[in-house]
């Protein structure tokens, strides 16, 4: 029920529904000396398969009269808008990723626990072992550090592979082959061998999963040289991130959240991609800059309700992108509003939001009125206990506080 | 209570056609027998003496004596008339059919003897008598020779060079040029390889140049790996040699997936992954070989059972009959061979290839070897082994001696080719180094491009950075690297 509560919030506030980008935007090279360039807020990017293109707006919502929740929509959308969309939850928006670029790329294969005929223990993948075969749909034995070894060495030949760690905590068996050899062979073959992998799984701190399924992998990932990372939040970044993860020349990390899987939302019918450098402009304002990803982003919208309830005008911007951060974004943000709160499920050692804060500094000091505040979980692993793992995660009122203090 | 017991007998016969679904209870089956009995003979006229009685509980749960031997005899006599299954007793487990027994018998852990080695040459370089081989052709022995010598006088060339401080590290091959040469001899350049470190001998079948290879210890602009990698940790896609990584054992799961790909693709090639006995320690080599038999991949698995891992000698790496025995754990066919025997080799890897393209079945090669040299250029192997074992190897079971003589034998060379060949490979290897020396390294630049296939935002900050840094102390720089 938390999820839905949590969905009422993503679709009255995802205002990204409707940035289209070019389904050939792909990955990073295209953006080679022109990093800035990759921007699409409000502006639509060429028309595709000649389907008519409505203008973009960049606060429409989900269009009136829809299902419950889609609350509280910004403004009305358009009925063009309304007969070009479908209704997915997250875990389907990732699965028709999956599937649209299976069909275009016969060389995109899955491999993981459970994936193939179970559909995946989050059903991520139901239905394409059926639809496309046993081998591009394998089922692997429990050996996630071989079964990552396995698709590292099929995408030196030529595959691209989907790679499902059940939970992100076990892709800490993977270690290994991720940081030594996935990260690493583009670069000591001198550039003879790439890795177009995709590793994903859920991850985050559940509903009493344990500590041992409760982990926050990208804070051990971030620091291996020649990997991506993204998270994605929403059932429409969902499917595009996956699209442009598969496109992806490097290897990419997508975080999905084990809480979100099942949100909805209308996502358009027209086939999308993202880009994976990327930050998400979730509610432009003027007062604070507040930095989020994944499952926290909800906890901020929530906080943000009441926030302007009192009188605050947060900016509250998805990073998605967790590695290389979209420093661009951030630091238009920045140079706004003076205030910055990043709010992360990450550990407060080493995590996402430290690199972060010391990104900001490093570029952004001058423009800071405040220093930086950091609201992260802490550094203990995730009780059991209903309530000590609510308390473990940072929660609405924080943020409230947190913002309060920052403005005085 | 007589009544039900004699209708128990009944039961259990009911029961029996039922074997399949109620496995547990079948597997009580002799259990239950036991019982049946047990009861049986309790209330056995023959059987008041209350001794008996007590002999007969103690022995409940151990195969058959007397009386219960005829009990059981009885039971089963009467299902003369049912299936066959019930005979047999086999069971249905998830695994498939079990056949089960009364007896306890644990499975030995190492057969009494050692899994046979396939060899096909003696120590003199004589076919042994009915040996059943593959013919090679002039053209192949020789390349085949040459190359093994051309390994082993690089081993000898660039060893020096590194204790004379003019490379900085290297992996010798010596004692275990036959396995490397001789099996790549056997496959085709389609087939990919993921080698461990060991493994020069593949690279020079294949055609890379001693040139290629001194530019890749020295590091220079010409080195495919543009110096990223330690010396021998060579990488090359035009020879399908899949660039080395220092990880142990992480190339093998690397094969199975490639093996994957190539069967994705439908292709008339498979992978081939080489490591060494202490590899197989590793977890990655188990979960390899188990995937590779469950998704019926055609790869081949070519263990170097060169006696030691760095300081550690096989007694201490494992307490199994070597690595062939392995393969049965995975449901892999395996092989031992002489790794020293050049001709055996040959043939066992052309089978397995056979095998494991038509059959898509992976193959385990165990090559039975000895390290000669030292594990690489930072050990000292007389540390902790024999100088006279090393000497024993070195020049009594050394495989390139053997093979020549198979090859002088079949008159296709010489003593003069020999050393004529000798002198010409130190001439070309001395010339190589020269000339890589000369050349320049890769430039800073490459110290940060392909980590992604393009510079992002941070490494290029990185990159101006570190130029600016060398342009303001050039005293602090190495003056060969250009910026």
């Amino acid at each position: 029920m938390a999820a839905t509560i949590q969905g009422i919030g993503a679709t009255a506030y995802s205002v990204n529904s409707d940035r289209f980008q070019l389904p050939s935007l792909r990955s990073f090279s295209e953006s080679k000396g022109r990093f800035f360039a990759l921007r699409s807020e409000g502006k639509v990017i060429g028309g595709s398969r000649g389907r008519n293109v409505s203008p973009l707006v960049t606060n429409a919502v989900a269009a009136k009269g829809e299902s419950a929740t889609a609350s509280t929509s910004a403004k009305p959308g358009f009925n063009v808008l309304f007969l070009l969309r479908h209704e997915v939850l997250l875990f389907e928006a990732l699965r028709e990723g999956l599937d649209e670029e299976m069909m275009r790329d016969p060389s995109v294969c899955v491999m993981g626990e459970d994936v193939g005929h179970y559909g995946g223990s989050y059903k991520v993948t139901k239905g394409l072992a059926e639809k496309y075969g046993d081998l591009r749909v394998l089922d692997t034995p429990i050996a996630e550090n071989s079964f990552t070894g396995m698709g590292i060495g099929a995408a030196m030949t030529g595959l691209r592979p989907v790679i499902e760690g059940m939970n992100m905590g076990f892709l800490l068996l993977a270690f290994n082959q991720i940081s030594n050899n996935c990260g690493m062979l583009h670069y000591t073959s001198g550039g003879q061998f790439k890795i177009p992998v995709v590793i994903r799984g859920p991850g985050g701190v559940g509903r009493q999963l344990g500590a041992e399924h409760s982990q926050r992998l990208e804070s051990y990932f971030q620091s291996i040289p020649g990997i991506q990372m993204v998270a994605c939040s929403t059932p429409y970044n969902a499917k595009g991130l996956m699209k442009a993860a598969i496109r992806c020349e490097n290897p990419v990390i997508l975080f999905e959240h084990v809480l979100l899987y099942n949100l909805k939302e209308r996502i358009p019918d027209e086939e999308y991609v993202l880009s994976l450098e990327e930050a998400e402009m979730v509610r432009p304002g003027e007062h604070v800059t507040i930095l989020t990803y994944s499952r926290m982003r909800y906890h901020v919208m929530q906080a943000a309700k009441t926030l302007v309830n009192k009188g605050y005008d947060p900016e509250v911007i998805d990073i998605r992108s967790l590695k290389p951060f979209d420093l661009y974004t951030i630091g238009n943000s920045v140079k706004k509003t003076h205030r910055v709160l990043i709010v992360e499920e990450c550990m407060r050692t080493g995590g996402i939001g430290a690199s972060l804060t010391a990104a900001i500094t490093e570029n952004f000091h001058d423009y800071l009125d405040a220093p930086i505040v950091c609201l992260s979980s802490q550094d203990v692993p995730t009780p059991y206990a209903g309530t000590l793992e609510e308390w473990t995660v940072v929660q609405p009122a924080q943020i409230v506080t947190a913002v309060e203090q920052l403005c005085k | 209570m007589a009544a039900y017991l004699l209708k128990s007998k009944n039961l259990i016969n009911h029961l029996k056609p039922r074997i399949g679904l109620f496995g547990s209870i079948v597997s009580d089956c002799s259990l239950s027998s036991c019982l049946t009995h047990y009861q049986k003979s309790k209330f056995d006229p023959n059987l008041r003496n209350p001794d008996e009685i007590s002999r007969i509980k103690s022995t409940l749960f151990v195969p058959r004596r007397f009386e219960s031997v005829r009990a059981e005899k009885q039971l089963s006599s009467h299902d003369v008339d049912d299936d066959e299954k019930e005979n047999s007793q086999v069971l249905e487990f998830p695994i498939g059919k079990v056949t089960f027994s009364p007896e306890m018998k644990f499975e030995a852990e190492s057969s009494e003897q050692c899994v046979p080695c396939y060899r096909i040459l003696d120590d003199n370089g004589q076919p042994i008598a009915h040996s059943n081989f593959i013919e090679l052709s002039e053209d192949v022995a020789v390349k085949m020779y040459i190359n093994m010598l051309t390994l082993q006088i690089m081993d000898t060339t660039f060893y020096e060079a590194q204790r004379q401080g003019r490379i900085s590290f290297y992996v010798t091959s010596t004692g275990e040029e036959a396995i490397t040469v001789a099996s790549a001899a056997a496959l085709r350049i389609d087939d990919v390889i993921f080698p461990q470190y060991r493994e020069p001998g593949v690279l020079l079948w294949r055609g890379f140049t001693l040139q290629q290879f001194t530019n890749q210890l020295f590091g220079n602009k010409d080195d495919y790996g543009k110096g990223r990698q330690m010396p021998v940790h060579i990488g090359t896609n035009k020879l399908n040699y899949f660039t080395v990584a220092s990880t142990i054992a992480t190339q093998i799961p690397h094969a199975v997936g490639a093996a994957y790909s190539l069967r994705m693709d439908k292709k008339n090639a498979c992978a081939v992954t080489y490591f060494g006995d202490g590899g197989t320690s590793e977890g990655d080599f188990h979960a390899a070989l188990n995937f590779a038999a469950v998704t019926e991949s055609p790869v081949i698995f070519i263990c170097r059972n060169n006696g030691w891992a760095i300081s550690t000698p096989v007694s201490d790496q494992f307490r199994s009959d070597g690595v062939v025995v392995k393969g049965r754990a995975y449901g892999v066919r395996s092989i031992r061979v002489d790794g020293n025997d050049a001709l055996a080799i040959y043939n066992a890897v052309s089978a397995a290839r056979k095998m494991a393209i038509e059959e898509h079945k992976p193959v385990l090669l165990e090559a039975l070897t000895y390290r000669v040299g030292h594990h690489t250029t930072s050990d000292d192997s007389t540390k902790y082994r024999p100088a006279d074992e090393i000497e024993f190897w070195r020049t009594k079971r050394d495989p390139i001696t053997r093979f020549r003589k198979w090859v002088q034998q079949n008159r296709w060379w010489s003593d003069e080719a020999e050393s004529e060949l000798r002198n010409n490979i130190r001439k070309q290897i001395v010339q190589a180094i020269q000339n890589a020396e000369r050349l320049e390294k890769p430039s800073v630049t490459e110290l940060f491009t392909d980590v992604y296939d393009a510079l992002p935002l941070n490494l290029r900050e990185q990159e101006s950075s570190l130029r600016e840094t060398v342009r303001r102390h050039p005293q602090d720089y190495p003056p060969d690297v250009p910026v």
